[in-house]
């Protein structure tokens, strides 16, 4: 009996995990009305990264935190501001980490220019090779 | 031929040395800390509804009255923040002023948090949906920002604080001019 009352208490007991207790942001899961707007603000929350599960976009999240920067995304594409406005904002305050979308930076430049030299590398020694081969 | 065979052994050489880093890099632990790209920034202006009837509400304003403060980003609901409580009363204790924004809470769940806990702080503004952290690059909770007298971001501490960090949030704070 005893372990039937302890038992009952386990499942009636209510979590004491790190979940905040408010409903979510009015646009956290309410997409906007206009659905060339919504189309516009998912195309952008799929590029940003969620900071509480970093592996995932805002977009996939269910993290209150991503349920609150759907809210500002959508509410500042509703109010006319421009996706990349949006991103710049956040990068302002979070750095590239927040941003999937890649940015030619002073220290990506690499990233971009490594593959086009060793395309070029690779058409120079094809044609180098094919000419001897005449 | 010779020319050839020393060009392999380079390929070979830049290969091991990708492989090293890669193991060096594998072995480093992860650091999932965000920080702040608002560092040295003013706070954007805010202004934020008292979260408890017993303190003011927290606006930018009030971090630009010239005095030199913290700002403790907590929850009632989080847990770690009950793991600081004791840090934040002995920096306060020290003479530093703490305001806190309470992320996505309940006024009776604050409330009830500083009874048990203790209230450190002389402002409390509700954050109920992260809109001023997002706005100052704030990650999680708990985080502690230094802000000057003039509400410019000097100093961000990430995660709870342990008696360890408070000699250094106190040289902060100092240096922001408290």
């Amino acid at each position: 009996m005893k372990k039937l009352v302890f038992l009952l208490f386990l499942i009636l007991a209510a979590p004491l995990t790190a979940q905040d207790s408010l409903p979510p942001a009015p646009y956290a899961y309410q997409q906007l009305d206009d659905p060339a707007l919504e189309a516009k603000a998912h195309e952008l929350m799929v590029t940003l990264r969620c900071l509480k599960c970093q592996s995932q976009s805002i977009a996939d999240s269910d993290a209150p935190m991503a349920g609150d920067m759907r809210h500002q995304v959508r509410t500042r594409i509703a109010a006319g501001e421009e996706p990349e406005a949006i991103r710049a904002w956040l990068i302002q305050r979070y750095g590239d980490y927040v941003s999937y979308q890649p940015r030619v930076t002073a220290s990506t430049w690499p990233l971009f220019a490594i593959p086009a030299l060793l395309l070029l590398g690779a058409i120079l020694i094809l044609r180098g090779r094919l000419r001897k081969a005449k | 031929m010779t020319r050839f065979r020393w060009f392999l052994w380079g390929v070979v050489a830049v290969a091991a040395g990708l492989f090293g880093l890669f193991a060096y890099q594998l072995s480093q632990p992860k650091d999932e800390f965000i920080e702040s790209a608002m560092i040295g920034q003013p706070i954007p202006p805010f202004d934020l509804r008292p979260s408890v009837p017993d303190r003011p509400g927290l606006s930018s304003a009030d971090l630009a009255d010239g005095r030199a403060k913290l700002v403790n980003i907590f929850a009632s609901w989080c847990i770690p923040c009950r793991a600081e409580a004791a840090q934040l009363e002995s920096l306060r204790d020290s003479g530093a002023e703490i305001v806190g924004i309470a992320i996505r809470d309940r006024p009776e769940d604050v409330s009830a948090f500083l009874q048990v806990y203790g209230n450190p702080f002389t402002r409390i503004g509700a954050d109920d949906i992260s809109e001023v952290q997002l706005s100052i690059g704030s990650s999680g909770v708990p985080e502690t920002f230094v802000v000057d007298g003039n509400g410019v971001i000097t100093y961000q501490h990430i995660g709870d604080i342990r008696p360890e960090h408070v000699l250094t949030i106190l040289h902060e704070l100092r240096e922001a001019g408290a």
